[in-house]
């Protein structure tokens, strides 16, 4: 018979679920439903992380398979690729869906060599058949959409954030507590330490919405107007362009672009940004763009679904006091 | 683990079979993160008490064309080459990944460097494949490197945050921006990049289960339109966010 439950991994962080496991949950439910079999959500860190199952029942999970282990309060790539390769050895398995964050594009490759399985990564868009599943990828920096069919009994994926937005479909979420399957003590690789870089409250894989500062900030202080926008939505992160990054205005992990984040948020507003190539690449798959910036022949209008022509010290206070009103009256 | 790779700056046309680029016209060179990991190589190399007991190698899978980047690589320093020939596209991270593994296994390398992603096909699978076929530990996406007493310290970006994390040698790294910026090869490193050696040996490519079946354009952004100018623009575009793009 054919493999018809799907296995959904589900990213935490410092004892905290990651947008990216609700993400992950939502898509695997959506391949279950077709297949006619059940979501198996794992979710893994240190002593309480069971706590937070409900969430992904909440999303779809018919099981949530805990593994609380105090070795891995930290990422533990090593200890967690084994354990994931075990379950999915054990069959059943019609796909393995993991987002391609940071720690999902670390995780789902090695899982697919455990398994000795090919891999999808990076998928803007897929459809799961019986013996075959067809996926489409950006590649060339974004220019040129590649489709590719997938053959294997379990078809690895890592989902581009954002591409499935999380939705509600309650499902029991049955609690199955899993262990190791290795000593956790006994990787190679550890992480030592998990730092937060300072800024906004969001970071680029939670939010929904960016806003993004270019050199047109002029200088690091000036972020502020970018923070304070973000603030006002709420659900909003910060990013910066490699400009910014080079200049040390922002961490290098703001960073959007080709040799930065790959994003793809509900709404993105560029703020005092040129639109390079490269800087597009990491963004044009966002929903709605909005770009700011004295220069109308700016290239970022080209791609802007909105666009005003003019000074981002000026108008930014009077956006940020704008959609703090909308946000009131919403 | 170096890849030639199109220029990203031109505009791309697909070619008539729909599973490649036009390449007439186009600029090849190393794809960006190899680049960076190259450089790198190069400066683990110089950092060593004698560098002239440790070796650069550079490997490519692809088509004989591969030879001029491996040269290039050379030319900014690396000590010699391989060249895995294959002649026909590969997609599969996978397969390319077995391929590769063949090659390093029994090599007797410390440190094998990958880009964090290769800028056309953008698995960023293949370096955690490698690692797992030889059972090597495996760091991805570094941003710094330090060799310390036999272990790899290294920091990776995440999202809002990065990690600090080791590992023991002989190990496997992914390089992300943010170590070095490749040098420029000299003209005494050109020169003398014709003269290293470059062994040409048949790819080892397995069997391809994930399969390039089109490429496409994207669809173009509609452009959009320029709401106004300065800050009394601001309320018809909070209008449009709320009740065009619904994003408000
Ligand atoms: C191999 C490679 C990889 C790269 N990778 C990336 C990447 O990942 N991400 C990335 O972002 N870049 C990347 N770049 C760099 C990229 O080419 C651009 O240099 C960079 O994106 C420019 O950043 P910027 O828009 O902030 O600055 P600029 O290009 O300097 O643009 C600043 C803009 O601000 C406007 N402006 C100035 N003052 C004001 C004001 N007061 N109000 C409103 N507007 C104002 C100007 O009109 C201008 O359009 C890469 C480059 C290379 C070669
Ligand atoms: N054909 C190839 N030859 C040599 N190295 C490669 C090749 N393809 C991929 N790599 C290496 O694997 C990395 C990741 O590639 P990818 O998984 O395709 O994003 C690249 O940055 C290279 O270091």
């Amino acid at each position: 018979m054919a493999n018809t439950n799907v296995f959904a991994f589900a990213e935490s962080r410092g004892g905290e679920l990651r947008r990216a496991a609700l993400e992950a949950v939502t898509a695997a439910r959506g391949v279950a439903d077709s297949t006619g079999g059940q979501v198996h959500a794992m979710l893994a860190g240190g002593a309480g992380i069971g706590a937070l199952a409900a969430k992904l029942a909440a999303c779809g999970a018919d099981v949530v398979l805990v593994l609380e282990n105090a070795g891995f309060a930290n990422y533990n790539p090593e200890a967690l690729a084994a354990t994931i390769a075990a379950r999915l050895s054990t069959g059943g398995y019609r796909a393995a869906v993991f987002i391609a964050s940071a720690q999902g594009r670390d995780l789902a490759p090695r899982v697919a060599a455990k398994c000795q399985l090919p891999i999808a990564a990076d998928v803007t868009e897929f459809s799961v058949g019986a013996d075959a599943v067809t996926v489409k990828h950006p590649g060339y920096t974004g220019k040129i959409i590649q489709s590719f069919t997938l053959r294997a009994a379990t078809a690895v994926l890592s989902l581009r954030p954002g591409a499935v937005l999380p939705k509600e479909s309650a499902k029991p979420g049955t609690v199955e507590q899993v262990t190791s399957a290795i000593d956790p003590s006994s990787a190679r690789v550890v992480v030592t330490s998990t730092v937060r870089s300072e800024g906004a409250k969001l970071d680029l894989g939670e939010a929904p919405v960016i806003v993004s500062g270019g050199r047109g900030l002029r200088e690091s202080g000036n972020f502020k107007l970018v923070e304070d926008l973000a603030a006002a939505f709420g659900n909003a992160a910060v990013g910066a362009t490699r400009a910014v990054t080079d200049e040390g205005w922002r961490p290098h992990s703001d960073q959007i672009g080709q040799t930065g984040r790959l994003v793809s948020p509900q709404l993105y507003i560029a703020c005092g940004i040129s639109g390079a190539i490269q800087h597009l690449a990491g963004m044009r798959t966002s929903k709605t763009i909005v770009a700011i910036n004295r220069d109308k022949e700016a290239p970022i209008f080209k791609v802007a679904d909105y666009g005003i022509v003019g000074d981002v010290l000026e108008i930014l206070p009077v956006l940020t006091a704008a959609v703090k009103e909308a946000k009131k009256g919403a | 683990m170096i890849k030639r790779v199109p220029d990203m700056d031109l505009r791309f046309k697909i070619a008539s079979n729909g599973t490649s680029v036009d390449e007439s016209g186009l600029k090849f060179d190393i794809s960006d993160f190899d680049g960076y990991a190259v450089e790198a190589a190069l400066q683990t190399k110089e950092k060593q008490a004698d560098p002239a007991a440790s070796e650069v190698v550079v490997i490519s899978l692809g088509p004989d064309v591969v030879q001029e980047t491996l040269r290039k690589a050379m030319s900014m320093g690396a000590d010699r080459a391989v060249q895995l020939k294959c002649d026909t596209p590969v997609h599969d991270s996978y397969a390319i990944a077995t391929a590769l593994a063949a090659e390093l296994k029994g090599g007797g390398y410390d440190l094998v460097m990958f880009g964090r992603m290769s800028i056309d096909t953008a698995n960023q699978s293949t370096g955690p494949i490698v690692a797992e076929l030889l059972g090597l530990p495996i760091i991805t996406a570094i941003s710094k490197l330090e060799l310390d007493g036999g272990r790899v310290k290294a920091r990776r970006e995440l999202e809002g945050s990065y990690e600090l994390i080791e590992c023991p040698m002989p190990a496997v790294v992914t390089i992300d921006e943010g170590i070095a910026r490749p040098r420029y090869p000299s003209l005494k490193g050109i020169m003398a990049a014709k003269k290293k050696p470059l062994e040409v040996k048949p790819a080892q490519v397995g069997e391809e289960r994930y399969k390039l079946d089109k490429m496409e354009l994207p669809p173009e952004r509609t452009a959009g339109r320029i709401i106004g100018e300065g800050k009394d623009a601001v309320p018809e575009l909070v209008r449009l966010l709320k009740e065009e793009a619904k994003v408000l």
